[in-house]
């Protein structure tokens, strides 16, 4: 077990990050489950990327990183929600010309500075193996928070990825709902750059979630299989980056990613067997 | 039931203030089924939006079960046109239709033993207990409907509104769906439903014929006649060469005999 425990135990950088991970993880099987099934990979992706000029503006002004982040992911979706309602183009559209904007402006405003290029790696790609025990406490917050919102809206959530009209016909304000969820989303992905960069936090958001919809049909074991595929990726990418110099962020990433595929291949070599017939 | 499930005055529908049919007034009552009658564009899912609390009135007023619309969510089922078919929800049939208890049970409500029996049983009212443990993405659409057709009678509500329940359904749907209907009348529900087949009005206790206007609304051996319903689908009357007569649909339908109503039912939609 030398090879697999070693490096935690010796390192308190990789307890930090195996916590920090850990608590990403969670916090994205949880949202992120209601982002697979709401179809919302797009503006997960979108606010993902959105936050960098936030970010890259807030550290040009000397200013921490996660308020930037929380400009910019507000930035996002009030510029979602109101080309969408202000013209006949789909979400999705909207979504790809503020997703674009922004990611342009992130980079405008990073050419701005001359001594820019390791921090904007370390905003897209995080410093999981930098982060402070401050880090983990506000990490370990962001997913109680997105736990306990993902809990008492789970209805209203799981009604608007599935039928609007039944939402609201049910009493519940889609409107309000759906800020909530994005709000959750935000504050994921706001919460989780400085772990694993916001090029990578939407690979935490939609992964584990996935691999998990795949594989089970109660939306609870959904995302408990996806929590638990998100710890391991964690757990399995830092060693690796241990073991192997490499970047720590992109091989949980990798990870999760490769989890889908296998699981993907695996059911599609088993699905020409006979379905077991429901009792 | 004290107050009538729906009661409409002067009522004009429509998107953004501008009305798609004004004057409309009405009245359902408990137990009781109003067919609204139309093509598509008619504005009969406007006007069932609208009586579901989706759609702001655009003038007159609107009464449901003696309220303003959408203030007792759970006692108005709504089951709306157009249903999700392309997405990948990997959810369970009888998570769908468990969703039907979700207005009674609010935000935090616990799902109780008696919730769970109603969705089971309005599953096998539609014929698809036996697929409630399949992912609602293996269903074939008609399965689908009936899926969907399940969550709302699981509602148990007091005023079903049904925007074209029939789409997708096989002949032992539609009648499982009107057998299920009778049994809610019988409880004292009414039922709101919009198609455009006119063998669904006629057992209707009112039908509402609409065309962007209303062309009639009544008890449907009155309101369903030939030039009325001619009148609503748009059909026209011509002339074979041996002075028979053919009605004819420039816009979906076909050849169907001229009278009263239609004799069969007819195919649906696809």
């Amino acid at each position: 077990m030398g090879p697999l425990l070693d490096p935690f135990i010796d390192n308190e950088f990789m307890q930090r990050a195996l916590l920090a991970g850990g608590l990403v993880a969670i916090a994205c099987a949880i949202v992120g489950t209601f982002v697979v099934l709401r179809g919302l990979a797009f503006i997960g992706d979108a606010l993902a990327h959105g936050v960098l000029p936030g970010i890259a503006g807030a550290i040009l002004l000397g200013l921490p990183g996660i308020g930037g982040a929380v400009v910019g992911a507000a930035v996002m979706i009030a510029g979602v929600t109101v080309v969408r309602r202000r013209s006949r183009l789909s979400g999705d559209t909207a979504i790809g010309l503020l997703f674009v904007g922004m990611l342009a402006l992130g980079v405008v405003i990073v050419s701005r500075s001359d001594s820019f290029s390791g921090d904007l790696t370390s905003i897209l790609f995080g410093e999981v193996l930098g982060i402070s025990w401050g880090d983990v406490w506000l990490q370990l917050g962001a997913a109680v928070a997105v736990a306990a919102v993902c809990a008492v809206c789970a209805r209203p959530f799981l009604l608007l990825a599935f039928d609007r009209e039944h939402a609201l016909a049910a009493g519940f304000s889609a409107d309000l709902y759906e800020w909530l969820l994005l709000g959750t989303v935000a504050l994921t992905v706001v919460v989780s750059f400085q772990t694993v960069g916001t090029l990578l936090v939407f690979g935490m958001l939609i992964a584990p979630p996935a691999t998990a919809a795949l594989a089970v049909r109660r939306i609870g074991a959904m995302m408990a299989v996806a929590a638990v595929l998100g710890v391991l990726s964690v757990a399995v990418g830092l060693l690796l980056s241990y073991h192997y110099d490499l970047a720590a962020g992109a091989s949980i990433v990798l990870v999760e990613v490769a989890a889908f595929f296998v699981v993907l291949t695996a059911q599609s070599l088993r699905r020409p067997a006979v379905r077991p017939a429901p009792a | 039931m004290s107050a009538p499930a729906v009661v409409c005055d002067g009522l004009a529908v429509g998107y953004g203030g501008r009305p798609v049919v004004e004057g409309l007034s009405l009245e359902v009552a408990g137990g009781a089924t109003l067919a609204v009658l139309g093509t598509n564009g008619s504005g009969k899912s406007t006007l069932v939006k609208t009586i579901a609390g989706l759609l702001p009135p655009v003038a007159g007023s609107v009464r449901v079960l003696g309220m303003v619309p959408a203030a007792a969510p759970a006692r108005v089922a709504y089951l709306g046109q157009a249903q999700p078919s392309g997405f990948v929800l990997p959810l369970r049939a009888v998570d769908i239709v468990t969703m039907g208890r979700f207005a009674a049970r609010g935000l935090v409500g616990r799902m109780s033993r008696e919730d769970r029996r109603l969705a089971r049983e309005g599953m096998a009212r539609m014929g698809v207990a036996d697929l409630a443990e399949e992912a609602l993405g293996n269903l074939s659409g008609g399965q689908r409907q009936r899926v969907h057709l399940a969550r709302a009678l699981a509602w148990r509500a007091d005023l079903l509104i049904l925007d074209e329940p029939t789409a997708g359904l096989d002949l032992a749907g539609r009648e499982l769906l009107a057998g299920a209907l009778v049994e809610e009348r019988r409880r004292g529900a009414a039922v709101v439903v919009c198609t455009h087949d006119v063998a669904d009005a006629l057992g209707a206790e009112a039908a509402l014929l609409l065309a962007r206007r209303v062309v009639g609304c009544g008890p449907p051996s009155q309101v369903l006649t030939r030039e009325a319903v001619m009148e609503t689908f748009g059909l026209v009357l011509a002339e074979l060469p041996g002075g028979s007569e053919l009605v004819m649909d420039p816009v979906h339908r076909h050849d169907h005999e001229d009278g009263h109503a239609h004799d069969e039912p007819d195919g649906g939609g696809p």
